[in-house]
C-alpha cells in the first residue's frame, strides 16, 4: 500500500492514521451503546492513542545527529505546522483556555491575541534568519552569532529556567487526566505520564517528536471541535457555532442580569472545596482596562517569540522560505482551536444557565441537581460543588461552583452526549500536554547535550557518545520534572504564563537584535541575558513572596515588561561601550539576512 | 548601494508594515476596548470588541503572515536569492 520514501507518503499516512481514529470512535460508541462501562471507555480512549505515539516514537528512533537533532531537516510546511500546532498547544491550552474565558471573560482573551499575535514576530523577525543560520538549539544561535562561551551559556541558562517552569505543568497535566481516566492515584499517574512522554521522544529525539506531534494534533483538534460543533447542533444553536452563537452571547448577558452576581460571605466560601469558583463577571463585557489587557498581551506575544522549544521546529524545515510559511500553518492550525474556545466556554455557559434548556441547573432544586450523575461523578473528582447558601431549596448562580479544567472536561456530559465524547476529550487532553511536554524535555536536553556538553565541555566527542549523553539528560530532566509535578506548588496556567516572561526577559531581545542589528556584540547579549533575567525575577520574588506593590501596574503575570526593558537598554548601552563585532561576524549577519547559499553553520 | 543593501532595505520595509499591522490588530484597537464594544458594527451580531478577541485579531494574524511571506518571496525572487536546490 505504501511505495516509496516516508517522507513522499505522509498525506497517504496520516490519512490513514485519521480514518483509523474515526472508526476507533465510531467502535468505542458502539460498544458504549452495547453496555462497556465509562472506566472501560477512558482507558481504552488514553491507552490506544498513547500506544499509537509510542509505537511511532519507536519506528523513528535514529543514531543520527542531523535526526535526532533536526528532523533531517526535511519537514514539509503543513506538517511542521501540524507538529508546531501541538508542541505549542499544551494542557493549558486545551484544558484550562475554555474554562479561563468562562470563568474571567475579556481580561482572559488578551492570552488568545497574544498567543497568536506572538506568530507574527516569529514569522517576520526570527524564524527564517534563524532557518538560515543551521543551528540545531536555540543558544547554538546565541552562541556562533555573539561568539563565545559565556554567550551560549547564558542562553542556555534562561531557556532552561523558562522551558523548565513549563515542563512541569505539562507533566503535571498528563498526570491529572491519567489518573481520571485510568482511576489511579495522582502521584502514580504522574510517572505514567512521563513514561509516555519519554517513549516518544528518547528513541528518535526531534525526529519520533515530530511525527507524535503530527499524530497528536490530529488527536487533539478531533477532540476539541467535535463537542463543540455537537452541543451547538443540539440546542440548536446553530451548526456552524462560530459565526451562529451571537444570539446565546445575548441570552447569556440577558440571564447574567437576571440572575445578577451575588457576593457570598466568607464563612459560606470557607465551605467551598478549594480551587473551585462561581460566575462572578460577565461573559461578553469589556471587565479590564486598556493596559491590563494590552501588557498581558505583549508579554505573551514576545514569549512566544523567544520560547526555544517553538523556534526550533522551524529548524526542521528544508528551506528558509519553507520555515516562513509553516509558521503561517503552525498559526493556522493552532487558530482552527483557539477560535473554538471563546465558542465552547459559550455553549457550556449556556448549557448550564438557560432554564428554557433541558440542561440548565440554575434555578432548579439543590437536591434535584445533587441526584444527576454527571454531577455526582464530578463532585467526587473534586471539580464541582454546590450549596444552598440562602436556604430557599433552589439553586442560584452564586451558589454552583466549578473548577476551570472542568469547563472542557464535563461540558459533554452536561450537555448530554454520550460518555464516548469524554473520553476522546481525555484523549485530546492527554495529546496535548504530551506533545507539549515532548517539545520542551527536548529542547532542554537538547541545549544540554548539545550547546554544554558537546560545543563547551568535550567538542571532540563522536556522534553515538553525543546521542547518548542526549538521551540520559532527557531521562533525567523528565524525571527531574515529574518530581516537582507531584509536589503540585502551583496550578497549570500559572506556571505556564511564567515561563512567557522568563523567555520573554532573557531571550528576546538578544535573539531578535541579532538579526536585525550588526552592532550588538558579545558582551551586550550577556549583558541582555543576564539583567533582563535577573531584573524580571527580581520583580516576580518582590511582588510575589515579599508583598511588594509593583509599579505600572505590572504583574506577576507580565513581570516581563520590567526584564525585557532592562534587557534592551542593558545590551545596546553594553554594546555600544564595548568594541564593535569583528568583520568576521558582520560578514555572518550578512549572510543570514539573504535566503540563498549555504547555512551559516553547514552540516554539523 | 550594492544588490544586498538593496534588497535588506526592501525587507526592512516590509517588516514596518507588517509591524504595523500587528500593531493595530494586537495593541492599537483594544485601547478602545470599552467604545468598540458599544459600536454598532457587530460582525455575525457578536459585540465588536468580544468578537475581536474571539475571531478577528486571531484570524486577521493569520492572513498576514501568509501574505508578508509572499511579499518577502517576492522580494528575495527580485534580488535573485531565492534558495536553489542543494543550497543546504
Amino acid at each position: 500500500m505504501i511505495k516509496g520514501k516516508f517522507i513522499d507518503n505522509l498525506p497517504k499516512i496520516y490519512g490513514i492514521y485519521t480514518g483509523g481514529f474515526l472508526v476507533f470512535i465510531i467502535l468505542m460508541s458502539i460498544a458504549e451503546q452495547a453496555g462497556m462501562s465509562k472506566e472501560l471507555i477512558g482507558i481504552f480512549f488514553v491507552s490506544f492513542t498513547v500506544l499509537i505515539y509510542a509505537l511511532i516514537g519507536w519506528l523513528s528512533r535514529t543514531l543520527q545527529s542531523d535526526a535526532y537533532y533536526v528532523a533531517g531537516r526535511q519537514v514539509p510546511t503543513v506538517f511542521n505546522g501540524m507538529a508546531t500546532a501541538a508542541d505549542w498547544m499544551s494542557g493549558a491550552s486545551f484544558v484550562a483556555m475554555a474554562g479561563g474565558i468562562y470563568f474571567k471573560g475579556y481580561g482572559y482573551m488578551a492570552l488568545l491575541v497574544g498567543w497568536t499575535g506572538g506568530y507574527v514576530l516569529v514569522a517576520a523577525l526570527l524564524a527564517p534568519y534563524l532557518r538560515k543560520f543551521g543551528c540545531y538549539t536555540v543558544p547554538d544561535f546565541i552562541g556562533t552569532r555573539y561568539g563565545g562561551n559565556l554567550a551560549r551559556f547564558c542562553a542556555v541558562l534562561v531557556l532552561t529556567l523558562a522551558s523548565f517552569t513549563y515542563v512541569t505543568a505539562q507533566i503535571n497535566a498528563t498526570g491529572r487526566i491519567a489518573s481520571v481516566a485510568l482511576d489511579i492515584p495522582f502521584n502514580i499517574a504522574v510517572y505514567v505520564g512521563l513514561a509516555s512522554i519519554l517513549m516518544c521522544s528518547m528513541l528518535g529525539g526531534m525526529r519520533a517528536v515530530t511525527w507524535t506531534q503530527v499524530a497528536q494534533y490530529i488527536v487533539l483538534i478531533i477532540a476539541y471541535l467535535l463537542p463543540v460543533f455537537w452541543i451547538s447542533s443540539n440546542i440548536g444553536a446553530g451548526f456552524f457555532p462560530h459565526f451562529m452563537l451571537a444570539d446565546e452571547v445575548a441570552r447569556i448577558a440577558e440571564l447574567e442580569g437576571q440572575f445578577g452576581f451575588v457576593k457570598n460571605s466568607a464563612a459560606d466560601m470557607a465551605t467551598v472545596p478549594k480551587g473551585l469558583a462561581q460566575i462572578t463577571k460577565a461573559h461578553s463585557d469589556v471587565n479590564a482596562t486598556p493596559w491590563a489587557f494590552i501588557s498581558l498581551a505583549i508579554c505573551m506575544m514576545a514569549g512566544t517569540a523567544s520560547l526555544p522549544h517553538v523556534m526550533m521546529r522551524y529548524f526542521t524545515t528544508p528551506s528558509v522560505r519553507t520555515a516562513r510559511r509553516s509558521v503561517g500553518w503552525s498559526l493556522f492550525f493552532i487558530f482552527l482551536l483557539y477560535s473554538s474556545a471563546p465558542m465552547l466556554a459559550t455553549l457550556s455557559k449556556i448549557s448550564l444557565m438557560d432554564p428554557n434548556l433541558a440542561t440548565g441547573i440554575i434555578g432548579k432544586s439543590i437536591a434535584e441537581v445533587q441526584a444527576l450523575d454527571w454531577y455526582q461523578n464530578w463532585n467526587q473528582a473534586k471539580l464541582m460543588f454546590v450549596s444552598d447558601f440562602n436556604g430557599n431549596g433552589t439553586l442560584e448562580l452564586n451558589e454552583f461552583f466549578m473548577k476551570g479544567d472542568a469547563v472542557v472536561l464535563a461540558t459533554p456530559e452536561i450537555a448530554g452526549l454520550p460518555y464516548v465524547i469524554s473520553g476522546l476529550v481525555a484523549a485530546g487532553g492527554m495529546a496535548a500536554a504530551m506533545s507539549t511536554a515532548d517539545g520542551l524535555v527536548l529542547a532542554i536536553s537538547n541545549a544540554l547535550s548539545h550547546d554544554i556538553y558537546y560545543k563547551i565541555i568535550n567538542p571532540k566527542a563522536e556522534t553515538a557518545k553525543r546521542l547518548i549523553v542526549a538521551r540520559i539528560l532527557l531521562v533525567l530532566i523528565g524525571f527531574a520534572g515529574a518530581t516537582i509535578a507531584a509536589l503540585e506548588i502551583n496550578d497549570i496556567l500559572g506556571s505556564v504564563i511564567w515561563a512567557f516572561d522568563f523567555a520573554m526577559s532573557g531571550l528576546f531581545f538578544p535573539l531578535v537584535l541579532g538579526v536585525w542589528w550588526k552592532r550588538a556584540n558579545a558582551a551586550g547579549a550577556v549583558a541582555g541575558m543576564l539583567l533582563g533575567l535577573g531584573s524580571g525575577t527580581a520583580y516576580l520574588v518582590w511582588v510575589k513572596w515579599y508583598a511588594g506593590a509593583g509599579f505600572l501596574g505590572i504583574t506577576t503575570n507580565t513581570f516581563g515588561l520590567v526584564g525585557a526593558t532592562v534587557s534592551l537598554v542593558a545590551m545596546i548601552v553594553v554594546s555600544l561601550i564595548t568594541e564593535a563585532p569583528d568583520s568576521a561576524t558582520q560578514k555572518m549577519v550578512d549572510d543570514v539576512r539573504v535566503p540563498s547559499g549555504k547555512t551559516i553553520l553547514g552540516k554539523q | 548601494m550594492s544588490k544586498q543593501e538593496q534588497h535588506w532595505e526592501k525587507t526592512r520595509g516590509l517588516l514596518f508594515i507588517t509591524l504595523a499591522i500587528w500593531f493595530v490588530f494586537s495593541i492599537g484597537i483594544f485601547l478602545f476596548g470599552a467604545e468598540m464594544q458599544e459600536s454598532s458594527i457587530r460582525p455575525f451580531g457578536y459585540p465588536l470588541t468580544y468578537w475581536f478577541t474571539c475571531q478577528g485579531s486571531l484570524a486577521i494574524f493569520v492572513i498576514l503572515i501568509f501574505w508578508f511571506a509572499g511579499r518577502q518571496e517576492k522580494i528575495d525572487d527580485e534580488f535573485g536569492f531565492t534558495e536553489r536546490e542543494g543550497d543546504q
